[in-house]
């Protein structure tokens, strides 16, 4: 029934509303008394420097994608750390099998040479 | 609070498994051997293992693991799709990556990876390892859309590829984020339980525009209307070992997930409100498709619109949502692999370096050059337009008999007509190789070399679409056998 749908209609328009809302409003609303240390880029409380535009050595590309990889997986270490003693066997294979994916992939980019900067 | 160990029955994914650990063995091979052609080998050794666990399975009880995925007849027979896909294509690539210096085990493990998640999408019985399958396939088959890093064409389909891809999976996500809103449950069984009449829940808007993103995430991976527009270009500029699998192996995934959802989880709330949309789509998809094709002077793009037409065929089996239908399926997917990789086979020999040679007039005397390429194309392109007695004839009229004993004879009447209009662009490629002599420039072009593999892949294709055509006796008790469990 078309009628049916009618609730997902207004869902639709409440939802661009409040985004538009959100975004306008305060344009016009909010006080805005700029000094250099507010308008200057924020990253993580780190003096910025320089040009965002300038070139950056190709293979630090691939360090910093291998550093996001296994910056993650070592997450999974830590739920399954805790848990130890709950877990028994069950989560010791299941850690194994996953330490083994990482140390295999580990062997593979090093053999491929990905930790060499040429 | 104890925590409750789950039993994991890891038969129910030993397929995968298998599929799995080779790519695993490929990687370590790769990092260990210089001659690369070896890995290819050693994959197709695992893929064989992976059809043997498959047909042990196959016949006996349904076994599921933890309701996530299970392996009744319905994936196990999916599973031999899939390995017949990329065994073929393996074979093809092996010869084409080694004229091309583009030998990498890389290609051989992505392949497999992918393999195995498309044999999870089969397998899942919950959206979200569906999903899973989904992108595990995806994101190998980008990269692999790009191998060709030497030819611009194919960094720019592996990144238009992964582009529309990323989109169409954040469709397909939003349509499982609505569905679990509406449903409470990922699971396909318990939204199908959800649906069942006496719950009173058919017609259930959000559950249904929930289905409707599903159907956009699916639309987009099997190339059907109006989410076709990447495929020409993906297909065109990938190459073509890689065209080959992905052209078959990417839309069985897609329909093999679409089908279970459509029959476990939906079933009369997707006939209520869903069927008349998916036939309009099916019927432009044929559509769009044929006529696009009539228009390409290039060979391999024809394909590509080719294989937007064919997802439209298939289409008309899912519409009736019928056992019927989905042994059409089946039985259309198999036969697909089979003539489909064979014609890009074909494809990827004319091919010189940098997409040369595959254009129409390529294929000019090809009859007096190289007769049983000529032979071996022309029976795969008869097999495309479903002429008996070869083995694309038996797909569409299951298929298209599903359509007609739903009562939607006008479905399969439309099938019929574009097999015709698909005819005259099939067909030129014959006329090109056994009624037009050779041009200046044909004969000029380097001698085609036929390496080992690729004949095997050819006799292979050429072999099962004929027999499969005059006997089609065993495929249609294989398909018989893919059962929901």
């Amino acid at each position: 029934m078309p009628s049916d749908y009618v609730p997902i209609l207004i869902y639709l328009l409440v939802a661009t509303f409040i985004a538009a809302f959100a975004l306008v409003l305060p344009h016009y609303l909010g006080p805005r008394r700029p000094n250099p240390a507010k308008s200057d880029t924020i990253e993580s409380g780190k003096l910025s420097y320089g040009d965002a535009r300038r070139r950056v050595p190709v293979q630090y590309y691939i360090v910093a994608m291998v550093f996001i990889l296994f910056d993650i997986e070592v997450l999974f270490f830590y739920p399954w750390a805790v848990l130890f003693w709950d877990l028994k066997w069950y989560g010791l294979v299941q850690i194994a099998i996953f330490a083994f994916l990482l140390v295999e992939s580990y062997i593979y980019i090093w053999k491929k040479g990905a930790f060499k900067w040429k | 609070m104890p925590i409750e160990i789950p039993t994991l029955n890891v038969i129910a994914l030993a397929p995968q498994i298998v599929v799995v650990v080779t790519a695993l063995v490929v990687m370590a091979l790769d990092i260990s051997l210089t001659d690369k052609r070896v890995v290819g080998y050693v994959s197709l050794l695992g893929l064989a293992a992976a059809a043997v666990v498959t047909f042990a399975l196959l016949g006996g009880p349904a076994q599921a693991i933890q309701q996530m995925a299970v392996s009744d007849g319905y994936a196990l027979v999916l599973n031999l799709v899939f390995i017949v896909t990329a065994a073929l294509a393996i074979l093809v690539a092996l010869g084409y990556l080694d004229e091309r210096e583009l030998q990498h085990g890389e290609y051989y493990a992505l392949l497999l990876f992918s393999t195995a998640g498309m044999m999870l999408m089969a397998a899942a019985t919950d959206l979200i390892v569906v999903f899973m399958g989904l992108e595990i396939m995806s994101v190998a088959l980008y990269i692999l859309a790009a191998f060709n890093h030497r030819q611009v064409g194919s960094g720019e389909a592996g990144m238009k590829y992964f582009i529309l891809g990323a989109f169409a999976s954040a469709f397909f996500l939003y349509g499982v984020a609505l569905l679990y809103g509406a449903t409470g449950s990922t699971n396909l069984h318990a939204i199908g339980e959800w649906f069942s009449p006496d719950r009173g829940n058919l017609g259930d808007p959000l559950a249904l525009v929930g289905l409707g993103l599903l159907l956009i995430g699916f639309a987009f991976k099997v190339a059907a209307v109006p989410f076709q527009w990447w495929t020409p270009d993906v297909y065109h500029g990938a190459p073509t070992s890689v065209t080959a699998f992905m052209s078959v192996g990417a839309k069985a995934a897609g329909f093999a997930a679409l089908v279970r959802i459509l029959m476990v989880s939906f079933d009369q709330a997707f006939t209520l409100d869903w069927q008349l949309v998916l036939a309009v789509l099916a019927v432009l998809t044929m559509t769009v498709g044929n006529i696009a094709a009539l228009a390409q002077k290039d060979v391999k793009r024809m394909l590509a619109y080719s294989s937007v037409a064919h997802a439209g065929y298939i289409l008309v089996g899912v519409v009736p949502a019928t056992m019927t239908g989905v042994k059409g399926v089946l039985f259309y997917l198999m036969a697909y692999a089979f003539m489909n990789i064979g014609a890009f086979a074909v494809i990827a020999v004319l091919e010189h370096r940098d997409a040369i040679g595959t254009a129409l007039s390529d294929y000019a005397g090809l009859s007096t050059r190289k007769p049983f390429l000529a032979l071996a194309m022309a029976v795969f392109m008869f097999s495309l337009t479903g002429i008996p007695p070869f083995v694309g004839f038996w797909g569409k009229l299951y298929v298209f008999r599903a359509a007609v004993e739903a009562n939607m004879s006008w479905l399969a009447v439309v099938g019929v007509i574009n097999s015709a209009i698909s005819a005259f662009y099939y067909l030129s490629v014959v006329v090109q190789m056994y009624m037009r002599t050779p041009t200046d420039e044909t004969a000029a072009a380097p001698a085609l070399r036929l390496s080992g593999p690729v004949v095997v892949t050819l006799a292979l294709a050429l072999v099962a679409t004929v027999v499969l055509g005059l006997w089609p006796t065993p495929l249609v008790n294989l398909t018989a056998l893919g059962i929901f469990g």
